[in-house]
Parts: C-alpha cells; sequence; structure tokens
C-alpha cells in the first residue's frame, strides 16, 4: 500500500468529474419534485440519455450533438412517464420502475453496435490565466465545459425556484396541487414540463457518463447513478444548494474509494466499490429525520373534477 | 371531447380485462419493434409464444417454464403484499443474492458430509438470509424514517459485490483450478435442489412457489393481517384508527418478502444454477416487479404471470438462436408490457365519456 500515490490535486480534480453527472441528474429530479411528481425512473433516462449521447457523438463527431441527442432521448423517455402519471393517472412509484426497465432494455438494444467503440474527444477549457493558478487551476479551471453547466445550473434553479413567476407556480403545483388549479394554473401543464425538464437533465448526466467519465459504451454503465441521483434530492432537502454540496460529498466518496483501489490498500476491492452505496444509505439515515421539507403534494395523483 | 370520470368502485371486469389487453397490445407494439429490428414480426411472435408450449422441441422447454416460473412467482408473492400496502420493497434482486449466498455457504459449510439434514437447514438460511437483508431498509425506515425505496435499491449494488467477493474468495472451490465460482451443488447429492420428478423441471422451488401462493390466498382473503395490508393500501388514515401499527407492517412485508426472495436465490443457487459465481443473479428480483403488477397483486393472478413472463425468457431465448433476435429486444419486450399496464388500468378506476364541447 503506497498512500503517497494518491496526488491530491488530482484528487480533487476528478471529484469535480465524478460529481457532475449525479448533479446534473439530481438538478432534473429537484425541479420534477419540486412540482409534486416523484418520477424514480432517473436511472432508465440516465442510460438512455448515455447511449442516445454516445450513439449521436459517434456518428457526427461532434461531441456537442452528442449532449442534444442526450438531452433530447432523456426527455423524450420522460414523456412516456408524464403520459403515463398525468393524463393516465397511473401510479408514480409503479411508473417510475417501469420506466427504469424499460430504459435499461431500451438502451441495451441501441448500444449494441457501440461496444469497445471510442467516442470523440470532448475538449477541455483552457481558461488562459486562471488555469495557470497553482493548485486552484488544475483543481477548478480546468475541466470541460459540462462541469461549467452543471455549476452554472445549480445557480439558475436556485434563482429560478426563488425569485422568479415561474418558480413560484412551479412550488405552488407541488405544494397543493388543488388550491394551485383553483388559481387557474395550469397543474398539469406545469408537471409535464417539469418531468421533461428532468428528463433531458438526466440525458445529459448519462451522456456526462458514457462520453466523458468513461468514456465508452457498456450495458449497464450508469450503475445505480440515477438512484444515488434521487437519494441526493432527499438529502437535498429539496435544496438547489445544498444538491450541490452533496454531489461533491458523493463525487469525492467515488474518486477516493476508486484511487485507494489503485494504491492497493489492503480491503478488498469489491468492498471499497460497494462504498459509494453504503454511504447513501448512511446519509439518507442522518437526513430522513426531518422530512417536513418535502413538497406537499409530492407522489399524489392529481385529477380535476370539473 | 374525452372527458375521464372517476368510477364510484374500480371495474371487477377491467380488473379481469386489463392484463390481457397489456398482452395484446404489448405484443402489437412488440411486433412493431421486431419488424423494426429487421425481423419478421408475426415469425418472432410465433417463436416466443407457441414454439415453447406446442413447437417441435416443447418436451424441452415445457419444465423449463416450471424452472423459470417459481423463482419469479416466489418473489412477486412476496412484493404484492408490500406493494398492496404501500411498501415499496424493490431490492428484491438484492436479497435473492444474499439467501443464495447463505444458504450456499451453510450447504459447503458441511461439504462434503452426505445427510438428509443438510438440505433443509440450507433452505432456512437462504430464507433468513433473505429476510436480514429485507430487514435493513425495514428497521431503517421503521427506525429513522428513511425511505424504503432507495434503500433496499442501494443494497442491490451492495449485494452484487458482495457476491463478486465471494465467488472470489470466501467460496471459492478449492478444487477449481482457480476460477471463480463455488462449488457445484448438481455433484453434491445433499445439498443438490434436484427435480422431484425427472425431467418434469419440478424442483422444490416449484413446490415452495406453490405453497406460497395458497398462504398469500389464504393471508389476503381470511386473516386479519391481510385485512390489514389491503385496508392500509386503500385508506391509510382509516388504518390507523382502526389500530393498524403502519411499523409492524413495515416489517412484516418487507421482511416477508425478503424470506421469500432468499429461498427463490437459494434453490436456484442449489438446482437450475448450481453454484454462486460472480454473474448469478439475473434479473429475478426486477422481473418480479413486472410480475406482481401483471398479476394484479393477486396471488393466483401472479402465479399466471410469473408463467407468462417465463414463457416470455424461453422463447426469448429461442428467437434469440433461432432468428438471432437480440437478447435486449426481449428485455425491452418485458419492459413494454408493464407500461401498457400501466396506462390500460386507467379503464379500471376511470370511466370515458365523451362529452360535446360546451361554450361557457
Amino acid at each position: 500500500m503506497d498512500l503517497s500515490s494518491i496526488n491530491p490535486v488530482l484528487l480533487l480534480a476528478s471529484l469535480m468529474v465524478a460529481a457532475t453527472p449525479i448533479l446534473i441528474a439530481a438538478l432534473g429530479e429537484l425541479v420534477v419534485e419540486r412540482s409534486g411528481v416523484l418520477n424514480l425512473g432517473v436511472e432508465g433516462m440516465m442510460i438512455t440519455g448515455a447511449i442516445c449521447g454516445f450513439a449521436v457523438a459517434v456518428e457526427t463527431g461532434s461531441p456537442f450533438w452528442g449532449f442534444v441527442a442526450a438531452a433530447a432521448g432523456g426527455a423524450l423517455l420522460s414523456l412516456l412517464f408524464a403520459l403515463l402519471t398525468q393524463f393516465a393517472l397511473a401510479n408514480q412509484v409503479a411508473s417510475g420502475l417501469a420506466l427504469t426497465l424499460f430504459g435499461l432494455g431500451l438502451s441495451s438494444l441501441l448500444g449494441q453496435g457501440y461496444v469497445g467503440v471510442k467516442p470523440p474527444h470532448t475538449a477541455k477549457l483552457d481558461i488562459p490565466i486562471l488555469g495557470d493558478i497553482p493548485f486552484l487551476g488544475p483543481v477548478v479551471f480546468s475541466h470541460d465545459l459540462m462541469v461549467y453547466f452543471g455549476l452554472a445550473l445549480v445557480a439558475a434553479i436556485w434563482a429560478m425556484l426563488k425569485y422568479t413567476r415561474i418558480g413560484l407556480v412551479l412550488r405552488a403545483v407541488g405544494e397543493n396541487h388543488d388550491a394551485a388549479h383553483a388559481l387557474g394554473y395550469k397543474v398539469v401543464r406545469v408537471r409535464v414540463m417539469a418531468i421533461l425538464f428532468g428528463g433531458a437533465c438526466a440525458g445529459l448526466g448519462g451522456a456526462y457518463i458514457s462520453l466523458i467519465r468513461v468514456p465508452q459504451w457498456t450495458e449497464g454503465m450508469t450503475a445505480g447513478a440515477g438512484w444515488i441521483a434521487l437519494a441526493l434530492v432527499v438529502f437535498a432537502s429539496w435544496k438547489a444548494g445544498r444538491v450541490m454540496l452533496g454531489a461533491y460529498l458523493f463525487g469525492g466518496v467515488t474518486v477516493l474509494q476508486l484511487n485507494l483501489q489503485a494504491a492497493g490498500v489492503s480491503i478488498p476491492v469489491e468492498y471499497l466499490s460497494m462504498s459509494p452505496y453504503l454511504i447513501t444509505i448512511l446519509v439518507l439515515v442522518i437526513m430522513s429525520a426531518d422530512r417536513s421539507r418535502a413538497p406537499a403534494s409530492l407522489g399524489r395523483i392529481f385529477h380535476a373534477t370539473q | 371531447m374525452l372527458k375521464l370520470e372517476k368510477r364510484p368502485q374500480p371495474s371487477q371486469l377491467w380488473t379481469y380485462l386489463t392484463p390481457l389487453l397489456a398482452v395484446i397490445i404489448t405484443m402489437i407494439a412488440g411486433s412493431a419493434l421486431f419488424a423494426l429490428l429487421g425481423k419478421n414480426p408475426i415469425e418472432a411472435v410465433a417463436t416466443i409464444f407457441w414454439e415453447p408450449l406446442f413447437g417441435e422441441f416443447s418436451f424441452y422447454y415445457r419444465p423449463q417454464l416450471l424452472v423459470k416460473g417459481a423463482p419469479l412467482v416466489l418473489i412477486a408473492i412476496g412484493l404484492s403484499l408490500g406493494f398492496r400496502a404501500g411498501i415499496w420493497n424493490i431490492g428484491a434482486e438484492g436479497q435473492y443474492i444474499i439467501g443464495a449466498i447463505t444458504g450456499a455457504a451453510v450447504g459447503l459449510a458441511f461439504y462434503p458430509a452426505e445427510s438428509w439434514l443438510i438440505f433443509p437447514l440450507m433452505v432456512l438460511a437462504g430464507a433468513l438470509g433473505g429476510l436480514a437483508w429485507a430487514m435493513i431498509p425495514a428497521f431503517l425506515q421503521v427506525r429513522f424514517g428513511t425511505n424504503e425505496i432507495l434503500v433496499s435499491l442501494m443494497l442491490v449494488y451492495v449485494a452484487e459485490q458482495l457476491l463478486a467477493s465471494m465467488s472470489l474468495g470466501l467460496l471459492k472451490n478449492p478444487e477449481g483450478f482457480g476460477f471463480p465460482g463455488s462449488r457445484n451443488f448438481q455433484q453434491y447429492a445433499s445439498g443438490h435442489n434436484a427435480e422431484i420428478i425427472t425431467g418434469s423441471g419440478m424442483h422444490w422451488g416449484v413446490v415452495a412457489a406453490l405453497i406460497a401462493v395458497i398462504f398469500a390466498y389464504i393471508l389476503l382473503n381470511r386473516h386479519i393481517l391481510g385485512y390489514h395490508i389491503r385496508l392500509t393500501g386503500q385508506a391509510p388514515r382509516a388504518a390507523r384508527f382502526a389500530g393498524v401499527r403502519p411499523n409492524l407492517l413495515i416489517l412484516f412485508c418487507l421482511g416477508t418478502s425478503g424470506a421469500l426472495a432468499g429461498l427463490a436465490g437459494l434453490f436456484e443457487v442449489s438446482g437450475p444454477a448450481g453454484q454462486i459465481s460472480i454473474d448469478f443473479n439475473v434479473g429475478y428480483g426486477f422481473t418480479a416487479i413486472i410480475v406482481a403488477f401483471l398479476g394484479r397483486l393477486h396471488p393466483v393472478g401472479i402465479m399466471l404471470a410469473g408463467l407468462l413472463m417465463a414463457l416470455t425468457y424461453i422463447g426469448g431465448e429461442i428467437a434469440q438462436s433461432n432468428l438471432g433476435l437480440p437478447a435486449a429486444a426481449i428485455q425491452l419486450f418485458q419492459g413494454m408490457l408493464l407500461f401498457f399496464l400501466l396506462a390500460v388500468d386507467l379503464l379500471t378506476n376511470y370511466r370515458i365519456r365523451f362529452v360535446k364541447a360546451e361554450t361557457a
């Protein structure tokens, strides 16, 4: 075992990369849940986004179009969930599970021709002066664009929920859909939009894994990232800023255990690989004491009688 | 204009019709999918649903129906109890793995001793393993209010890592020339879950599944606990006034489904699979969710749904080798089934009315 082989600069830099997919997916789910809908299909939408993004990026040679396709793929899949829960008034838990099972099947079908293919390289930003700062430069200022997109999304969603009319309507629908309906807000329309946004975010998160983090395509490669994103929303008490905090915490654990594996710690690899999931459970236990922050209409079916 | 009107009571007729309708719609959508993949759609659907039952080699495939159906039914029966009460155990896959590990470990501990006692002990250990694994989300929910969906699901990934660790380490066959995987139970008579009637596919897991169906039926229809489960699902507030203790129900539902999933794992590892290996689990724990819903959370329905789902597994394998249909297409096909089922379920609870658009 040689712990000195772990470079703290590289560790922190890869932490940002490891956190980004769950950060983006969790932010999408945050918006969905604030509108009062529980979509458990994040894992399915992420993996679908991962293959859509991968396939399009390989075919066009452009990671940009890959990410666009990933967002579109994730949103398209979430449309199925919207149809089921908002128009067919199906149970949200069951529909979310269906979405995940369906997405896993769909992605492995779509991905057949792409196993072992190398995706086009996504360029890293080279910020001239900031990137040269010792320590901070490589850790914070020399990543690909998606890392900063994730951070910008945190700020945008926080501001949207807190200061804008759209955010207020969204929260109203999530807290009490009957009252929102009585005020004349289109509950179903708001929720469908939120679900589509969540789907697009999950798709982007998935594509980040297949295009940048790994980067290649293997079946089931998201390996529970979607579920961790769901846990993150609970962890964050439905607040955007704390989602970021949680994502970096989980990113840190993931990166640290990978580094420990590489350093040859005497703990078997399998037990290290378990740690992100175990820590998720642990954090859920600590954070679940206060459930008062959950949107009041979360998971309830809305059917306007008149 | 179409308008939805909530029925005062769920329609009995549609309760029975919707699963059939969902299967038919899935066949149609599936045909379209197969056609897109460049296969003859009618041939593909016939291969999946007809070939295993009445085809040339049906003498081989029919017993497989029981072998593949038994774990699905065992797990789905357990899940259905919780689903009825709004307790969502979706980590059955993990409980299945742990049941297989603990059961196999007990069996391997006795190797090479021969005694009729060994197999019953393995069965007990398998059930207890699954039970213990399911008790983690149950206890955490009762004590700390954590979400059982997320915790049980996280534990699937933990169990998968544990499985890898076991087949590479603790339970590895010492005479296996360094290959991963445990000793094979098919070569260890006392620990082998052999067919009860040779060539019928009928092993002890099938018997256990049938017993589980009967017990679940009696529990739900004739026992106060079953009544409490149904009451909690339909009217949680009323249930609390009626003196139902929600925590006890959580422990019972998660515990039972865990034990049944553990049993399924044990019967699989000591019979059809034969050994603990890295890729021992094939997703029965997740497919069982589809089985539970397709069977309308009713024990008899689940039995039929389990057989149907087993049919798509077997037919899927035939279509894979005969027509070159990708395995993922079958997985997608099963996922579609749950989708359509949830969609047509609308007809059970709502009436669709055509109304003329009125001016306000």
